[in-house]
């Protein structure tokens, strides 16, 4: 199976005047058709950096200084901006947290829906209409025609996000990129967005790139998860193995922190400490100041990914085993 | 819908109640027209006399009710300088005023509100740092140096614009307009720009740090995430939700550029309201300058209405009707 997307050693450094920050340091992941790549870690893992990344909407300071991202084979990462801007919303698109703050309050539902129809295909006035109201009722919008010409304010939270996802959809992108669709969400209307994601994956095969934060949320949805810690993947593979049997310490100490109905547990496990600034990432694994399993070369070499049972992981732990 | 107009009509009524008595009874201080009607050698008795007949020797709260219920009528007695109705010379004098604010405005709005757009687009390109220079000094000039200025470049060295007065003017009805004759057209550029500068550069620093903002937000990215063309995202998105701080500002500015005509007005000798209460302070003509301010502060009131009207027009989330959010 070719690649939908290719993240090939992705580096993305925010320039400042001590000098580069990294965000997002040798990642690479690879999306197939209609699946849904769940990509979870702390806050400034690097998670939303690679998305944008991917969108091609990083803004100064912050630019890809070294790989490559290729879509269906070609790549996206060195477009001149207005082919690029014709690729976004048509072949891959977005989808952002916060439902609230993601649509023009001064426009109704309807303009925005059907201004993107137009941008990306040549269709009259009336046909674009027509499919703003075949997708917003996609989405699982009762009385479609009601809501087109509404303003957003007078939608509630999780419908607006369903906007969202239809302004997305809008032109068919084969990708989707949903950074924290879920996370400004009660927990209810959480479950039926992300069931929508699902539904729309499978029926449409689209394929999504699920950031979040919230393993319970990547557990329910996504068929693979990468996991970011420092702005590099410690562990990639199949959601249902990394979460019953993860490798990586890190990638441990994630799943314990995930509350579970009727455990002995009275208190969640944690991680001690946080995880590091960027213009302090320790040498070596980043995570070592942190891990319990920490071996002689953790702090002075990083880790590669390599392949243990179908997934990948960057630990030293699981890297001499299997290349001795 | 209906009960927030009547609201702010209860408001307004209230403000104008108290400019009022604020005007009446401050004008009492100016001094004793009276000496100035007669001159200095007239008796006490003549003195007495004139007092009675404008009503003067009454007590004040007698005076300001009568002066109340004139003035609603729009009866604001005759001026002391010139004996002929203070309403008669109003009528004269406001289309000249008004012409001259509405053209300062008009620079101002459709001038600054391009140049704050440019210099946010493009903060970086040389003529952006141009603009903001630029609108450094117009805020930093005060008016009637920059009108004196005008003068000195485009009347008296070049000789391409008159220096004073409004040209010739035509009659519609009652309104006396510069606009329809070429003299009147030339003796109008210069005062209003003199007056709409400051404005100008106002608008235009504002426009320019709402539009900053407004390409920060999130609907903004958003837009640019389903891939809109920067055509629709900067001058349907980012300038709509721009305006509408902008149209706030500029509404209210409408208000202070009657008000402050008076300084123009001057320095050009622009037959306007501005002028008129200039020299009816000199003369301590009370009617006229209690007038001047109570249109001032009628005007002020009614702009105030129409931009918050006007916000109901631009921005649906205001739109308290049926539709309410659920």
């Amino acid at each position: 199976m070719s690649a939908l997307l290719e993240v090939r050693h992705l580096r993305v450094a925010f320039e400042t005047r001590r000098g580069p920050l990294v965000a997002v340091d040798d990642i690479s992941l690879q999306i197939g058709e209609g699946e849904i790549l769940g990509m979870v870690g702390e806050s400034g893992a690097g998670k939303s950096v690679t998305g944008t990344a991917i969108l091609g909407l990083l803004e100064p300071p912050a630019r890809i200084t070294a790989g490559e991202i290729l879509l269906e084979g070609s790549r996206i990462d060195n477009l001149a901006p207005e082919a690029m801007r014709r690729l976004r919303g048509k072949r891959i698109g977005a989808i952002f947290q916060d439902p609230l703050t993601a649509l023009d309050p001064l426009f109704t539902i309807g303009q925005q829906l059907v201004e993107t129809i137009l941008t990306h295909d040549a269709v009259g006035a009336r046909a674009a209409r027509d499919r703003a109201l075949k997708l917003l009722g996609e989405v699982g919008i009762p009385a479609p025609e009601k809501r087109l010409d509404q303003y957003p304010h007078q939608l509630s939270g999780g419908m607006r996000q369903r906007v969202v996802i239809a302004l997305a959809l809008c032109a068919e992108p084969r990708l989707v990129i949903a950074d924290e669709p879920t996370t400004a969400l009660d927990v209810s209307t959480q479950a039926q967005i992300i069931e929508l994601l699902k539904r729309l994956a499978r029926t449409r095969g689209t394929a999504v790139l699920l950031i979040t934060h919230d393993m319970g949320v990547i557990a329910e949805t996504a068929d693979r998860v990468a996991v970011l810690y420092a702005g590099r993947i410690a562990e990639i593979g199949p959601v249902r193995e990394i979460v019953h049997a993860p490798l990586h310490p890190y990638t441990t100490g994630l799943m314990g922190a995930i509350p579970k109905l009727g455990a002995l547990r009275s208190r969640l496990a944690q991680i001690d400490g946080a995880m590091p600034r960027l213009d302090a990432i320790p040498p070596g694994c980043a995570f070592h100041p942190r891990c319990t399993q920490r071996l002689a070369q953790c702090d002075r070499e990083i880790p590669r990914a390599v392949a243990v049972d179908g997934r990948e992981v960057a630990c030293w732990l699981h890297g001499e085993s299997s290349r001795g | 819908m209906a009960a927030f107009v009547l609201r702010r009509l209860v408001q307004a009524a209230l403000v104008m109640a108290a400019v009022g008595l604020i005007a009446f009874a401050l004008f009492r201080f100016v001094g004793d027209p009276v000496v100035f009607m007669l001159g200095q050698d007239a008796t006490p008795a003549e003195r007495a006399a004139m007092s009675a007949q404008l009503g003067l020797d009454q007590p004040f709260h007698v005076q300001y009710g009568r002066f109340v219920a004139r003035a609603v009528q729009g009866d604001f007695g005759l001026s002391l300088r010139q004996l002929r109705p203070v309403s008669t010379l109003f009528a004269e004098r406001l289309p000249a005023t008004l012409e001259l604010s509405l053209a300062a405005a008009l620079f101002a709005v459709a001038v600054g509100i391009p140049m704050g757009v440019y210099t946010a687009l493009k903060p970086r390109s040389w003529l952006s740092q141009a603009f903001l220079v630029v609108s450094l000094i117009g805020v930093s000039l005060p008016t009637f140096l920059i009108g004196i200025l005008l003068i000195l470049v485009f009347a008296v060295q070049l000789g391409w614009l008159p220096s004073f007065g409004r040209g010739d003017v035509v009659m519609l009805g009652g309104w006396s307009t510069g606009l329809l004759t070429v003299s009147g057209l030339k003796a109008l550029i210069l005062p209003s720009i003199t007056l709409g500068l400051f404005q100008m550069t106002l608008i235009m620093r504002l426009t320019r740090s709402e539009m900053l903002e407004v390409l920060r937000a999130d609907h903004i990215r958003f837009a640019r995430a389903r891939g809109l063309p920067d055509r629709l995202v900067h001058f349907r998105h980012a300038l709509r939700n721009t305006l509408v701080p902008v149209i706030t500002v500029a509404g209210l500015q409408l208000g202070s550029i009657v008000a402050f005509a008076i300084i123009t007005e001057t320095v050009f000798q622009w037959p306007g309201m501005g002028l008129l209460f200039i020299q009816s302070v000199m003369f301590a003509d009370v009617p006229v300058m209690g007038a001047y301010l109570c249109l001032i502060a009628l005007l002020f009131v009614i702009i105030n209405l129409v931009v918050d009207l006007l916000y109901y027009a631009v921005d649906p989330r205001l739109r308290l009707d049926g539709a309410a959010a659920h």
